[in-house]
């Protein structure tokens, strides 16, 4: 049994964890067949299966059973359920267009029925079962209170509450004023931009999904993989000094790990010329700018010729810009991800004089 | 029988109840037009609906869920207004007081777990909007109301995790606000920041930079427990009420529920 929660918490390690999840998200979003009545039942019983099972493990339990913790758990439900309502139903219209039927929230659009009592009463028993729900939440379940405020006796780990655990994850990986405020910034602009980006005029008030997949595949990486499966991990994989601390691992707040990133500057002037680093920062820098300014601009220009070339040849080139920027500065977590565990890459850009570190 | 028809019938005639009841029971197309007319409440929807956009599986009554439970976190917000006083001395016995003395109290309980199902709620209501592709013109104006409506329920939520005063509180809101002083220009640690000076004078340092304004000191202390709790109860309440006067007034003039054209 330990192997096996040992085998357990090895799969959860960030680079197993978020790698496998990428590829579990690609493979659910492209196949069509998962979004079957089966596999959404399929998928509760394996999301009950692992809590459930999980919360017999003391370490484990210690960490589920916070209170404010529970909403996670209905996040993560939450999170499937609806993925799967919106996913199914896409299919579904997708299929009956291919057969050259309008999609099924078209039969009935046209008709109009009274707002009392078929909108009326819905929203009333809606909000009597979330009502309900939650007064019993709250009778069974007390509101943590811990001991009082001292700002003298730092807790290890401090946590953010748990929807902003997503960007104190991105902490790992990029400094605050990025991870903290830029990106932060840049998830509230790029979804405000969307009605502006996306100018394809299918798929406006039905589900659908071949008709939007660029858009929904993208939205989805976003929401799914680095909001949802980021505040998971940063609450039950996060421990003390927030060390990685597999499910079933003891919170041991004296583990060590140990800090090899380097930065791209020293890659380059030591590792690959075999020279000390140049004093002056803007030469010092040279590879990190270059690299950045080729991320920005190369990878755009590629896609114009491969992946994006039909959305590219239809859109300005100002639109397609912002788009770029936007979706760019998304993949950016992910490759830095993939920089940090592959090469141990601590900045591209280190200019410490200036806190600005990339 | 034909005595209490009448009774029914003068008190259905009566100054008092015609003037609470202005019509019938809604069975009747007319008194449908009027049930929706004729109450404040009821009046935000419009008389007839799509009828693929009442349908649970569409909507999935996320938007008007996000709209109850913000009703409810004022009403219940309100109740605890009663017990709390926002100040270091008393923030702390206060909650204490709330959870040992007031007999079968859930406020508190509601109030913190209804913020939580808020912030869930207001999730699921983007997914479902965005799966539908619903922000499409002429929708593009009120995607956007609501993006800033989703940040305001994060600030509320986020605003309000420090009322409690506990440990939990003080530190969740020391992590989350650190970030500010890394504001690029506005944060004494944000790129950029070294470079605003007048001579010798830094003009963004540890005392007046975009952290300080938000913490109302250079740690969380007294001054960020009065300053949220302001924000948490009359600034962001407000805001985001207007907020929802757009939201939902521009829902009805771009069509009411979305649905295919």
């Amino acid at each position: 049994m330990d192997l096996f929660k040992e085998q357990v918490n090895r799969l959860f390690e960030p680079a197993t964890f978020i790698g496998l999840s990428t590829v579990g998200f690609f493979m659910l979003v492209y196949s069509r067949r998962v979004w079957s009545t089966t596999s959404f039942w399929v998928g509760n019983v394996v999301l009950t299966l692992f809590f459930g099972l999980s919360a017999l493990d003391p370490n484990f339990n210690k960490v589920i059973t916070k209170p404010d913790n529970i909403p996670i758990l209905i996040m993560v439900y939450t999170a499937w359920w609806t993925l799967w309502l919106s996913m199914n139903q896409a299919i579904t219209n997708d299929q009956r267009m291919e057969l050259g039927l309008p999609p099924d929230e078209q039969e009935d659009s046209g008709k109009k029925v009274w707002a009392w009592p078929d909108l009326v009463y819905t929203e009333l028993l809606a909000m009597l079962l979330v009502g309900g729900l939650l007064v019993i939440w709250s009778i069974f379940l007390k509101a943590p209170l811990e001991e009082p405020a001292n700002i003298a006796d730092s807790p290890n780990p401090s946590k953010a509450p748990w929807y902003f655990l997503g960007l104190q994850e991105m902490l790992v990986y990029y400094d605050p004023w990025l991870a903290g405020v830029v990106f932060p910034g840049l998830i509230v602009v790029g979804l405000m931009a969307i009605p502006f980006i996306d100018f394809n005029p299918l798929g406006n008030g039905y589900f659908t999904f071949r008709a939007r997949k660029f858009a929904i595949t993208w939205f989805l990486f976003g929401y799914i993989v680095l909001w949802v499966v980021l505040i998971f991990l940063g609450t039950f994989l996060r421990g003390p000094n927030w060390n990685f601390y597999g499910p079933y691992e003891y919170w041991d707040p004296h583990k060590l790990e140990a800090l090899v990133n380097i930065n791209l500057s020293e890659y380059f002037w030591i590792k690959w010329f075999q020279q000390p680093l140049p004093s002056n920062w803007m030469i010092r820098e040279i590879p990190g700018f270059v690299a950045t300014l080729a991320y920005f601009s190369v990878v755009g220009f590629v896609l114009t010729k491969t992946y994006l070339k039909q959305m590219h040849q239809q859109m300005t080139t100002i639109r397609y810009g912002i788009l770029m920027t936007l979706f760019l500065s998304m993949m950016a977590l992910p490759l830095k991800m993939l920089l940090r565990w592959f090469f141990d890459l601590k900045y591209v850009i280190a200019i410490p004089e200036y806190f600005f570190n990339i | 029988m034909s005595r209490l028809a009448n009774v029914k019938k003068s008190i259905a005639r009566s100054q008092l109840w015609t003037a609470f009841f202005r019509h019938g029971y809604p069975d009747t197309d007319r008194n449908r037009v009027l049930v929706i007319m004729s109450n404040v409440l009821l009046h935000l929807h419009p008389v007839k609906v799509r009828k693929s956009g009442v349908k649970m599986k569409y909507t999935w009554c996320a938007g008007g869920l996000s709209f109850f439970l913000f009703l409810l976190e004022t009403i219940t917000g309100l109740l605890l207004m009663f017990y709390y006083r926002p100040t270091i001395e008393y923030a702390y016995v206060d909650i204490i007081d709330l959870r040992e003395q007031v007999p079968l109290g859930i406020m508190r309980e509601l109030h913190r777990w209804g913020a939580h199902a808020m912030v869930i709620a207001v999730w699921v209501h983007m997914f479902r909007v965005f799966m539908t592709g619903s922000y499409k013109p002429p929708r593009e104006f009120n995607w956007n109301v609501g993006v800033i409506l989703l940040v305001l329920t994060l600030l509320l939520s986020f605003t309000g995790y420090l009322l409690p005063w506990d440990q939990l509180a003080i530190w969740a809101i020391t992590v989350g606000s650190n970030m500010a002083r890394a504001t690029p220009f506005l944060g004494h640690e944000g790129p950029g920041a070294a470079l605003l000076r007048v001579g010798d004078v830094s003009l963004v340092h540890i005392g007046d930079d975009v952290r300080f304004a938000l913490l109302g000191g250079r740690f969380v202390g007294a001054g960020t427990l009065l300053r949220f709790y302001v924000l948490h109860c009359v600034a962001i309440p407000l805001i985001a009420g207007f907020g929802m006067a757009i939201h939902f007034w521009r829902v009805r003039k771009d069509g009411g529920i979305s649905g295919p054209l």
